[in-house]
């Protein structure tokens, strides 16, 4: 097609097409959303963490003036009859079935016309209980008598994972393996063996808009305004719920107040869609801030890493058992246990490699993806681990990496090749940031400093697909057609500078059609660094095919080749006035490989890799344990970037992110009860936290299978902060910090430790 | 429950509502006049998603009883920017620095930059960051609001406006 003006779209830092409405107030959101006659739903909680309930008595709540209904799985059983949900295991009951299994689990729903109305009806529901015996930690999970489900229930969607049907007697949802040559065999002819035990802590999203969704059931079909993630799934799993053909249930969503992996999947839909129908008006659930820690976490997790070294320092063995606290629910546990299983033995270049990767039920609120789909947990020991062998072999911590890092096209534990992933120059990249051969100035008075520097990478979710419609209008303006969500990472503008690139339009006229699954095409979901590469492919294509169709328009009414006629003039021609539409779709799927069951190996094992490194200076007080990162460096390989100034944004945040649930974010539990469930107790990063010196980078790269040799960004920095900060805090004190967060009572407690060690 | 009628001024123009005791000022500006810009995220106050000006000072709407507004001048960011769509020289200058990224917070901090502005119009890097420290903005675009404060700042020092 003719280009109508020359365009350049692809490297251009643009604003975000929707950056009026987002500082003038009037982008929209879920949680404003309203409909004639809707009702308020406020969630009654489990405040035992395992209890069969013996009885509901909602008879002084239904009788408060101006309650609509009080609503318990009685009820939801009456248009439900299966009211079990979840995308790998159907082990989540839309409210609690005769047990429940977290304190903060959803037991009984006040619908009225008025919020402040249902929430003053909850105090008057009575729960009787019969509390049980619960589980949190999930090292005991794996062997303890307490059950926190009776048998698995995996969903039938997952192949993978049919064989767990049924399955008693286990706390163990999944065990992932993965086997490459003689583990065995060579930790006994290495030259030095090394162990250790890591942890990390359950923390939370935190989006500043929480979960919200709105369910409007008719006779005959259901339209659903939620704040997802992934509305093609949640069409998917709500039409299974109904037993309905996908065309009866609609999902729209408009941009979300973050997400970070917390609204994926299904979540407050499968409840408002049941009580929607039971009231036959539309119903809308809003949680609180203090609710959001109830719906998903992050996994906290143990991490035992063993590796066998040869005399010359190369990595020759490594062991990983890891066990994922995935609380009450699957949710997307089992697939973080994969995902993060197979990158758990870290970028180095091993030959022997036993991993194994469970997913364990405890009786804690679920945990799902959040932004690494657990890489940044893994890495938080892989990273810690490689500087406590360094430092033990008395090799510099960067030569050692240098030394054993996966050079290019190098097989990694899966077999798969290190093909387009730029780990060394990012190491490097770092190293150099850091000024690393310069020594530190070392301590003042009651101050330590230290410095630390850590490397990791990330598999993506694969297969997955993305299906893209681009549709040219009679002016030659055009609408770009995708379930890509928007959640403040860029997606609408990167992929209308895809478009605007490929069609020789600018980037801010491309229409971005907000998910609708009437009218958007499928797309896996918004997750895991995947929409750049998935779905900027698929739009792509979708422009490729514009472009095949307006040839062809061209050639059958009969113009030349090289004709400089726009398509707005070839729809004109052909219809006799401004009338028709050109639509192009495209669709991609990556090229994958099923890795073998037993062995966990695969030649392609992901489409791409991300790939991260960063570094830390930082100053601990001896007297408190109290550290300030004085200095912060991530640099990520992102491909090319299509949009320079939003991928930076994208790698800051995520590293300030991350910084939080390095330094003070963590979920604290006593007796099985959340004790700091609220932005007053639970400490995320404000403006006053980011470092001084705070640099984020990325290097030159080319992924070949990429749009314009683009990857994704959204987990990149994730990865090897938390262990660049802890190995800087070691370096400082003198002492192996192994779990996170970093609070003063962390890091005194290591420097006492060591001090006891040194004396006896 | 108790409803009151109150009367204030919002966004420079006279107007009443009725409030009930436990309303606060985003449930009214939400419901009563369909204002979205401050919204509320934490309900504690900590977040500053629901900043608004009260005569000028930057509060807390989650935490402000709607029946305090009485004869009060209430701004949202509803109300900044010029008739014609022009944007106030903060709005503008978030955009030009990329100080957003999911935009919920947006609101909140513009606000809470245009007080900073008012009473500092040369704020140090220091002085932004203790200033906006009760601000929280879970994507984390702070580096870049930093910087569209500061640009905010230049703009609004070189056309000599308040």
């Amino acid at each position: 097609m003719s280009a109508t003006k020359a365009s350049h779209a692809i490297g251009q830092s643009i604003p975000r097409l929707e950056s009026r409405d987002k500082v003038t107030g009037r982008t929209e959101y879920v949680h404003h959303f309203v409909l004639p006659g809707m009702l308020h739903g406020k969630i009654l909680r489990s405040d035992r963490p395992h209890a069969r309930i013996r009885a509901i008595d909602t008879a002084a709540a239904a009788a408060l003036p101006g309650v609509f209904r009080v609503v318990t799985i009685d009820d939801i059983r009456t248009v439900i009859p299966h009211p079990y949900y979840g995308p790998a295991f159907h082990d989540q009951p839309i409210l609690a079935d005769g047990k429940v299994r977290f304190a903060g689990e959803p037991v009984a729903v006040v619908l009225a016309t008025d919020r402040h109305i249902a929430q003053q009806a909850l105090e008057l529901i009575d729960v009787d209980y019969e509390e049980l015996p619960f589980v949190e930690n999930e090292i005991e999970a794996l062997h303890s008598d307490v059950r926190v489900h009776d048998t698995l229930k995996p969903a039938a969607t997952f192949p993978d994972l049919k064989h767990l049907k049924g399955v008693r007697d286990t706390n163990v949802a999944l065990q992932y393996r993965l086997d490459r040559g003689d583990t065995e065999a060579a930790f006994a002819s290495a030259d030095h063996v090394f162990e250790h035990s890591f942890k990390a802590q359950p923390v939370m999203h935190t989006p500043m808009e929480p979960f919200v969704a709105v369910a409007d059931m008719r006779d005959d079909r259901l339209t659903l305004h939620t704040s997802t993630q992934s509305p093609s799934f949640v069409r998917i799993e709500i039409a299974r719920l109904l037993g309905w053909p996908e065309n009866r249930v609609r999902v729209k969503v408009p941009h979300l107040g973050g997400g970070f992996g917390g609204k994926l999947y299904i979540k407050l839909e499968a409840l408002v869609t049941a009580l929607s129908m039971l009231a036959r008006l539309p119903v809308k659930i809003s949680l609180t801030m203090e609710e959001q820690f109830f719906m998903v976490t992050r996994h906290g997790c143990t991490f035992r890493i063993k590796s066998g070294v040869d005399k010359d320092g190369r990595l020759v063995a490594r062991r990983c058992d890891i066990v994922w606290n995935g609380g009450a629910y699957a949710d997307i546990g089992p697939r973080v246990t994969q995902k993060a299983g197979f990158t758990s033995a870290g970028p180095y270049d091993i030959d022997n490699l036993t991993i194994r990767s469970s997913a364990v039920y405890t009786n804690r609120p679920p945990a799902g993806a959040l932004r690494g789909f657990g890489a940044p947990q893994t890495a938080w020991a892989y990273e810690r681990h490689t500087d406590i062998i360094a430092r033990e072999l008395g090799i510099d911590p960067l030569d050692f990496r240098r030394r054993n890092l996966l050079r290019q096209d190098r097989p990694q534990a899966t077999g798969t090749p290190m093909t387009d992933a730029a780990l060394l120059p990012v190491l490097d990249r770092v190293a150099q940031l850091l000024d690393w051969k310069t020594p530190l100035v070392r301590s003042e008075d009651h101050i330590l400093r230290g410095r630390g520097l850590a490397v990791g990478l990330k598999g993506i979710t694969a297969p997955t697909t993305s299906v893209a419609i681009i549709n040219l209008y009679a002016d030659g303006s055009c609408g770009l057609y995708i379930s890509t969500v928007d959640m403040g990472q860029g997606s609408d503008t990167v992929m209308a500078q895809i478009v605007a690139e490929e069609l020789g339009l600018d980037p801010a006229s491309i229409r971005v059609i907000n998910p609708d699954t009437d009218v958007t095409p499928y797309d896996m979901a918004t997750l895991g660094s995947r929409s750049t590469f998935h779905m900027g492919n698929a739009v792509r294509r979708a422009a490729a095919d514009v472009r095949d169709k307006t040839a062809a328009l061209a050639a059958a009414l009969g113009l030349p080749e090289g004709h400089n006629v726009p398509p707005s003039e070839l729809l004109r021609k052909k219809y006799g006035m401004q009338a028709g539409n050109i639509v192009g779709v495209g669709s991609f799927i990556p090229d994958y490989q099923k890795p073998d069951p037993a062995t966990g190996q695969s030649q392609k094992a992901t489409p791409f890799w991300g790939i991260g490194a960063c570094g830390a200076e930082v100053e601990v007080d001896s007297e408190t344990g109290h550290v300030t990162v004085t200095k912060l460096v991530s640099v990520g390989d992102i491909g090319t970037p299509i949009n320079p100034r939003l991928v930076t944004a994208q790698l800051s945040g995520a590293a300030i992110m991350q910084l939080g649930f390095t330094m003070t974010e963590k979920m604290d539990f006593s007796d099985g009860q959340l004790t700091n469930g609220s932005l007053a107790d639970y400490k995320i990063p404000g403006l006053l936290d980011i470092p001084v010196s705070f640099i984020n980078e990325y290097v030159e790269n080319t992924q070949g299978t990429g749009p314009f040799g683009a990857k994704g960004a959204g987990e990149t920095s994730s990865i090897a902060l938390s262990p660049a900060i802890g190995n800087a805090v070691s370096d400082a004190i003198g002492a192996e910090v192994t779990e996170t967060p970093l609070t003063p009572e962390t890091v005194f407690r290591a420097m006492q430790s060591a001090s006891r060690a040194d004396r006896s | 429950m108790t409803t009151r009628h109150i009367s204030f001024t919002l966004n420079g123009r006279a107007v009443t509502a009725s409030v009930q005791p436990h309303e606060n000022l985003i449930d009214m500006l939400t419901t009563a006049f369909g204002l979205r810009g401050a919204r509320e995220s934490c309900g504690q106050g900590l977040c500053g998603c629901c900043t608004v000006h009260v005569d000028g000072q930057a509060v807390s709407g989650c935490l402000f009883l709607a029946d305090m507004a009485e004869g009060t001048r209430i701004d949202t960011i509803e109300g900044l920017g010029g008739a014609d769509g022009t944007l106030d020289p903060v709005q503008q200058a978030f955009i030009d620095a990329g100080a957003f990224q999911c935009g919920f917070c947006t609101p909140g901090f513009v606000m809470m930059v245009k007080t900073l502005l008012a009473d500092d119009p040369d704020p140090s890097d220091d002085t932004i960051r203790h200033y906006l420290s009760g601000n929280l903005c879970r994507c984390s675009a702070y580096p870049e609001i930093v910087a569209a404060t500061k640009l905010a700042a230049r703009r609004i020092a070189a056309e000599g406006r308040p």
